[in-house]
């Protein structure tokens, strides 16, 4: 196509105007529901030691109606300053992070109104509950970035879930769960890729029925087998976390980030991986030339079913290992339908953040963060009913795909199975 | 390096798409393979490129048998070709699409471009073709795109390039530079496979010709054969080139538009403030080279674009926010661009298709009831008036050639009284006995009073027909010029380039 003058805003400026707007309007919204209308002065108390780090601060107390209110006017500065770099064709990152912060903080003033919020815990916890939507969203990328859409990733979560749960049990050696993980996703990843490039099905449809699949076969096993026979099959140790040394002793962020399991320290290798390798390596060319224009690709000698059916199965294997965090990574045994949706917050984190490693897993943070504030918030008690609560995270979900994210550009041939000879 | 082929064969079902074609193509010249669309020209290419397994049939690059089970068995014997679609990815940077398949990568598996970046800079300046290795290729003019695709061709060695349609994007101006750089490369020893079914070009640039019809050779004119004699040996009859029309005098201004824009949903503003009248009994033609806001405009008119602000005024009546529905019953056919998606419903009968926009009226339809032997008795009339040849109006519009499907468009728009005519494209891809009808019926359309808007980026169709031409760039009409206009100056309009006396 020829190039045209852009006239009015382009896309990202679009983008950027509604996101002006809605930070505008969220942190007036702040002002009146956390410090206008609410007319209690009791202190907010935040906790930030967890364990044996170093100290900088170790908790901090502030009204409750005065903090909501600073922060609440941060936030609209926030945007102000949103504004202004929108004006100036900037980006506006920096602003909306600051305004993130403070609309939460100001919301959390309010919220632990006489209470006390460990927030080192909460942002651990909400790293944590992102471990299975990272890894979900990770294979998301790869699938989708070469052409193949991904609706199991779910299936592929909770047969990794299995697998691990079921071998650490028998073995009681965590390291075997771990192994075998991989592989039951990449197995379910199998059966897609067959169907989706093989025999050309419709991939959503079938992403689904394999979702399908796996439920109905974990539950019936979970019913005949883990349940009658717990103590050999479903009593499976947990994975202890390692604390990396000096590093984990690091204000805040040292327990957030350094003292995790094996899995999460494996989820930051594979994020590094595949954020340089889809856009610097051979391997990532090749993978989005499939997912673009697969007659091209083909036209330069590469095979797209053979680069397309790698990928998929490599990104079964990824989620697998994510399945794992749900067993021998938190819990130990085995639950029925245990991923509980994962999957598919996943899949919307992978939209969110534009088919990008990077941006999913911003995305998946946002995500887990939302899931773990519920929970906190539920415990402590406050004003909001928990039936609410529990909606956060998956409200956010909407709000974040259908406003913030706007007219994305998936991968040109995501979901088109591609026939040799059949295009050209 | 010579190319030959010996008695390929490709089918693909019942249809024999290569019969026993056997060509050779010799060291450092150029070889056009004239046909019209459907020939068969394309498939016997991907054949010879791998991306299509022949039925039969031997390929010999220097007189040795050669076994191609994919493009990359082809590039490795020096078959390097460029596609009429092309094979690059928008989202890449040239330097990526051109490595794509060969990458080179240092000992931790990233990508080394440096390399190839220099490589591209040096063939780029050897032809001068101005193309910079770190642009994204969506960011490109075609024209250039297609330069990335000969810089790839060359730069792995390719000793044989296949061009397939190469001109069929370009403006004149870009087609002559095109030609110019074949001949280039054939000097330096590249022999060259020119597929084509524009004449011109073929007597411009070619040294030795092969026809193809209906998927056999039919012979190898000399390049000194006359544009007739390659027209019939290409259709198999003899074919009237030149479209008689009569002149007349043009009446009141049936179409009026003012102050045009319309914007794509992403605010990208395609059509930039276009003014233009047509009169009755008069053909405008409006001219350029495809995504210059013709298909947007010719949208915008019948109602089918979103964004539109301005004025388009039909007889008086003021159309602009009207629906499409009201927009065709106040008295406009449109024939669209693409018509197999926007023209006909492939799997619904001729018949039914032929009364897609008058189904609900009489007598068609009374009240809520559809009479199909009322419709299909109708469709016998028209298919008979328009010269449509089929089995049975009950056939699915599928079954049909392009040919055939363009003239049922053109018998449901035509049916209908209407005072205005629009006709995106109204031969691209047809062959050239159905080019003569449409032509011809759409000269008679003007001669019974009617205004006709034709959008066309073909130079020949446009000076054939029109009574006056619009040249469109990036959007704009930046020229409205008479149709005695040089091929020359309407070439240099399309580019954007205002040639000496014809600012308007």
């Amino acid at each position: 196509m020829t190039q045209v003058e852009v006239l009015s805003l382009s896309a990202p400026e679009r983008r950027r105007r509604r996101m002006v707007v809605m930070m505008g309007v969220l942190g007036v919204f702040a002002l009146v529901a956390f410090f206008i209308i609410p007319k209690q002065h009791d202190k907010a108390t935040f906790g930030f030691v967890m364990d044996k780090e170093w100290v900088a601060v170790h908790e901090w107390a502030i009204n409750s109606r005065h903090g909501s209110l600073g922060f609440a006017i941060l936030a609209i500065l926030a945007a102000i300053l949103a504004y202004f770099q929108f004006r100036a064709r900037k980006t506006i990152r920096i602003a909306s992070a600051i305004f993130g912060v403070s609309f939460l903080m100001s919301f959390l003033c309010w919220a632990a109104s006489g209470k006390f919020i460990p927030l080192t815990g909460l942002l651990q916890g909400g790293l944590l509950l992102a471990v299975p939507l990272i890894y979900g969203a990770m294979a998301g990328v790869l699938c989708e970035r070469s052409g193949v859409i991904n609706i199991a990733i779910e299936g592929q979560l909770l047969a990794g879930a299995f697998a691990s749960g079921v071998l650490a049990s028998l073995t009681q050696k965590t390291w075997i769960g771990l192994l075998i993980a991989p592989f039951a996703g990449a197995l379910i990843a199998y059966l897609l890729a067959v169907f989706a490039i093989k025999f050309a099905i419709d991939q959503v449809i079938l992403g689904f029925v394999l979702n399908v699949l796996v439920i109905g076969l974990t539950d019936f096993l979970y019913k005949r087998l883990l349940i009658p026979y717990q103590t050999t099959w479903n009593s499976g140790p947990i994975l202890s976390p390692i604390k990396i040394p000096v590093l984990w002793k690091i204000p805040i962020l040292g327990p957030i980030f350094f003292d995790q399991t094996i899995i999460v320290y494996l989820m930051y290798a594979i994020v590094i991986l595949i954020h340089v390798g889809l856009f610097r390596s051979k391997w990532g060319l090749r993978m989005r030339a499939a997912g673009e224009h697969p007659t091209a690709a083909e036209s330069v000698g590469i095979n797209v079913n053979r680069t397309r059916f790698r990928n998929v199965i490599l990104a079964g294997a990824i989620a697998g290992l994510g399945g794992a965090y749900f067993t021998i990574g938190a819990v130990g045994p085995f639950g029925k339908e245990m991923t509980a949706g994962k999957g598919f917050i996943a899949l919307a984190a992978l939209i969110f953040g534009r088919w990008s490693p990077l941006g999913a897993v911003s995305a998946a943070l946002i995500f887990g963060f939302a899931d773990n504030l519920q929970g906190v918030l539920s415990i402590i008690g406050t004003a909001i009913p928990s039936e609410f609560m529990l909606m956060a995270p998956y409200v956010a979900t909407i709000i974040a795909v259908t406003g913030f994210v706007g007219r994305v550009r998936a991968p040109a041939a995501d979901g088109v199975p591609y026939k040799r000879g059949e295009s050209v | 390096m010579s190319l030959e082929l010996r008695a390929v064969t490709k089918s693909f079902g019942a249809l024999i798409a290569n019969d026993h074609i056997d060509l050779k193509v010799g060291d450092g010249e150029i070889h056009a393979i004239l046909g019209e669309n459907g020939a068969g020209k394309s498939t016997l290419m991907n054949v010879v490129y791998g991306l299509l397994q022949p039925d039969a049939g031997e390929i010999l690059v220097d007189g040795e048998e050669i076994k191609i089970s994919g493009p990359a068995d082809a590039l490795a014997a020096g078959i390097g070709m460029v596609h009429q679609h092309f094979m690059l990815i928008p989202v890449f940077t040239v330097a990526e699409n051109i490595v794509l398949g060969h990458e080179k990568t240092n000992k931790f598996g990233i990508l080394e471009l440096s390399k190839a970046k220099e490589e591209i800079r040096r063939v780029s300046a050897e032809f001068n073709f101005d193309v910079d290795p770190d642009s994204l290729v969506e960011t490109l003019p075609v024209g250039i795109q297609q330069r990335v695709e000969i810089i790839r061709a060359l730069i792995y060695d390719a000793k044989v390039l296949i061009l397939d349609e190469p001109t069929a994007v370009l403006t004149p101006q870009e087609t002559d530079e095109l030609l110019r750089n074949m001949k280039i490369l054939r000097d330096k020893g590249t022999s060259i496979v020119f597929i084509t079914h524009k004449l011109r070009e073929v007597q411009e640039a070619a040294d030795k010709i092969t026809v193809i019809r209906r998927g056999k050779v039919v012979g190898n004119p000399l390049v000194t054969a006359s544009q007739e004699e390659l027209a019939s040996l290409m259709v198999g009859r003899p074919v009237a080139l030149d479209v008689y029309k009569k002149a007349i005098t043009p009446g009141p201004v049936a179409l009026s538009v003012k102050n045009l824009n319309v914007h794509d949903i992403t605010g990208r503003r395609l059509v930039k403030n276009v003014t233009f009248d047509v009169h009755e009994g008069e053909i405008l033609a409006v001219a350029g080279v495809q995504g210059n806001g013709q298909s947007e405009l010719a949208k915008a008119i019948v109602g089918l674009e979103e964004f539109i602000d301005g004025s388009i005024v039909l007889d008086g009546k003021d159309i602009t926010t009207w629906s499409v529905h009201d927009t065709l019953y106040s008295g406009i056919a449109y024939v669209p661009e693409d018509r197999e998606h926007d023209g006909l419903i492939s799997s619904f009968s001729i018949a039914e298709n032929l009364i897609l926009d008058t189904f609900d009226t009489p007598p068609y339809a009374k009240g809520p009831v559809m009479s199909p032997t009322i419709v299909a008795r109708e469709a016998e009339v028209r298919v008979k008036e328009f010269d449509v040849r089929l089995q049975s109006v009950q056939d699915s519009a599928a079954s049909l050639s392009g040919g055939n499907k363009q003239k049922v468009v053109l018998a449901r728009e035509l049916s209908r009284p209407v005072k205005l005519v629009v006709a995106s494209q109204p031969t691209r891809g047809l062959d050239v006995g159905s080019i003569e009808f449409v032509h011809q019926r759409i000269i008679s359309e003007r001669d019974s009073g009617k205004a006709v808007l034709i959008f066309s980026t073909e130079l020949d169709e446009v000076t054939d027909l029109a009574d006056r031409i619009a040249v469109m760039y990036r959007g704009e009409i930046i020229a409205m010029v008479a149709a005695t206009t040089s091929r020359e100056d309407l070439g240099l309009l399309m580019a954007g380039v205002h040639p000496e006396g014809t600012r308007s």
